[in-house]
């Protein structure tokens, strides 16, 4: 029984989520939006937790991997014709999806080869650099409608889909940090030498990392896409990127719980708080530099006894 | 033939201001082995202090360009060597024990902080650089222009990099740096204060922002609060580029960066030109992680 609670989990999940979407024609359309998008956040800032919490691994290109997922679905979707309440449609649009994710988890590989030889600073150097180039590239090709953007995407997601998606990562996650396998990247995140000395090969879980993550951004764009209807490549700056980052940072590196928390006000409190908005930015920057010399382990953290687990710097060198 | 003269001289004149960006990238990261993500946003703020500085220092200064000129790039070198020091002190200073990554997100929440603080106080909309020292042409040929402004630019930036080299290998602190950059712990047990040569690294690092500052909006002249991002960027990609750790390197790379980035928008588009210091970034870390002039460095636990 303990061994398919997760499933069991999931299972309920989706189907609440499925009987409360019934009732969403009944939400205001403001309040709706604002739940869609702070699904859509949780996947991203889960998806990032992956390679940022469990790996260790420091990603400044997260808008990237979704503007790639938001792109490859919405061309798919576009181009098969397909039409939201309609079976083919949803078939399509479960296909445009996955393509989305492996479309941006093969880009996530192909960054990642390279850039996870290196250590953090690099790395986020990086995947900033990759997000941008993505984003010219996608300036510069018509097909995608160029700085235009992308109109006339088909609006698939409602709240069936995005909160089926979160469920599955969630659960995905849940069980990958409780198996073998998700041992070997909190090793490779408190000491990748010591990892490498006991025969863990820490490029490849870094990759597995990334490539996952990347995969997870993929199908957020690609259910963000098909939310919104109209996407430009402006959309996934690097401030999008950062704004990612902050809710891991605030939610706890590698805290499940902590993560999706900071997703959900950090998505509502903007919102809440329009009056200051100007102030956004500057209140987020602080959180960031006030966390780091207090709470490290992020305001929800604790998770997996993150205090003590990150690699302390030589200091002597 | 001259219209390639032109892109050479454009790209050597740009590409001497992100050398001395670099040149602080670099030395941060040989004393503190960390990015100090913020120092594109210290440059930022040089331009800003310019701005500001520049119609007092003209009034005082009567009608001496040349004297205003220095006047303003000493206090927009000295306001920011107070701010660099100051970000150190109150960010950095006390996770210098702590894992990587919290320096990090601190360094990247502390760009945050000052472009968006900047925004708030400086107003987002772009503002007039004002006129330091008249510009005028020395070579005006059918495709080729060289003024005086590209020549200050160069020479200036030649000079800065001059005294840096002056100051890092024959005086006492300078030769402290070194010794820093090259062990801590040794270092300290040298009798040599930490704290203060790495305040030091800071004021050095800072002010030849702030000077790349000046250089940059006399040439562009549309400052920004967001100003900072870009260039500081590219930047830190020379400094990879040449060997982080290295100053030479770190010219070296802000030359090629500068070039590469003006024969890109020469001869084939401007789109591309903010994504192009990125692909030399993959590339070089695909290729020699270590730079041009950067020596391998083994891990140690």
């Amino acid at each position: 029984m303990k061994r398919h609670l997760s499933k069991l989990y999931l299972l309920g999940a989706l189907i609440a989520a499925g009987i409360l979407s019934l009732f969403e024609s009944s939400i205001s359309p403001y309040y709706y939006q604002i739940i869609i998008y702070i699904g859509i956040n949780i996947i991203l800032a889960s998806s990032l937790n992956i390679i940022n919490g469990f790996a260790g691994q420091f990603s400044l290109g997260h808008a990237g991997f979704m503007a790639i997922g938001a792109y490859t679905s919405a061309v798919i979707t576009f181009s098969a014709h397909a039409q939201p309440g309609t079976v083919t449609g949803y078939a399509v649009f479960t296909g445009a999806l996955l393509a989305a994710g492996l479309v941006a988890s093969f880009f996530g590989l192909l960054v990642g080869i390279p850039s996870l030889r290196l250590k953090g600073d690099y790395l986020a150097i990086t995947t900033l650099g990759l997000g941008e180039i993505i984003r010219v590239i996608i300036q510069n090709l018509d097909f995608l409608g160029a700085a235009r953007g992308f109109t006339g995407i088909a609006k698939m997601s409602n709240f069936f889909w995005v909160y089926g998606v979160v469920a599955v990562v969630i659960v995905l996650i849940w069980n990958l940090i409780h198996s073998t396998y998700g041992k070997g990247f909190l090793a490779v995140r408190d000491d990748e030498i010591a990892a490498e000395a006991i025969g863990i090969n820490a490029t490849h879980y870094k990759v597995v990392a990334f490539v996952t993550g990347a995969f997870f951004a993929g199908i957020a764009g690609g259910l963000y896409a098909h939310f919104v209807t109209y996407i430009n490549p402006s959309q996934f700056g690097f401030l999008r990127s950062f704004e990612i980052v902050v809710m891991v940072v605030v939610g706890g590196m590698g805290s499940i719980v902590g993560v999706i928390l900071a997703a959900v006000i950090l998505t509502i409190l903007p919102e809440a708080l329009r009056a200051i908005a100007q102030y956004r930015m500057v209140i987020y920057a602080l959180l960031l530099i006030v966390i780091m010399l207090s709470r490290p382990q992020g305001l929800f953290g604790g998770g997996i006894n993150v205090k003590c687990s990150f690699r302390k710097a030589p200091t002597g060198t | 033939m001259s219209e390639f003269l032109q892109q050479v001289i454009n790209g050597v004149s740009l590409g001497s201001i992100y050398a001395l960006i670099a040149l602080g990238y670099t030395m941060i990261y040989g004393i503190l082995r960390f990015i100090n993500f913020a120092h594109g946003d210290v440059f930022m703020i040089g331009a800003f202090v310019g701005y500001y500085a520049a119609p007092q220092v003209m009034k005082i200064a009567g009608g001496s360009v040349f004297l205003s000129a220095i006047l303003v790039m000493l206090i927009a070198m000295i306001v920011c060597s107070v701010l660099g020091v100051t970000i150190e002190k109150l960010a950095y200073r006390p996770l210098r024990s702590r894992p990587k990554l919290t320096v990090l997100i601190t360094a990247i929440g502390m760009s945050f902080f000052l472009e968006y603080g900047g925004q708030l106080v400086f107003g987002p909309d772009p503002k007039l650089f004002p006129t330091l020292f008249p510009s005028a042409a020395i070579v005006n040929a059918k495709n080729l222009v060289i003024s005086t402004n590209s020549v200050v630019v160069i020479v200036t930036a030649l000079a800065l990099m001059l005294l840096l080299r002056l100051i890092v290998f024959k005086t006492k602190l300078g030769t402290a740096m070194r010794a820093v950059s090259y062990d801590h712990r040794a270092a300290a047990l040298m009798g040599i204060n930490i704290d203060t040569v790495i305040s030091f690294t800071f004021v050095l690092g800072s002010s030849l922002a702030a000077a790349a500052a000046l250089l940059y909006a006399s040439v562009y002249p549309s400052i920004n609060p967001l100003m900072g991002i870009f260039p500081g960027l590219k930047a830190f990609i020379a400094a990879v580029l040449g060997g982080i750790g290295n100053l030479f390197g770190a010219a070296l790379g802000g030359l090629i960066i500068g070039l590469t980035e003006t024969f890109v928008t020469g001869y084939i588009s401007p789109t591309f030109r903010d994504a192009i210091a990125f692909a030399i970034l993959i590339l070089i870390l695909l290729f020699k992680p270590s730079g041009i002039m950067g020596r391998h460095e083994a891990e140690k636990v």
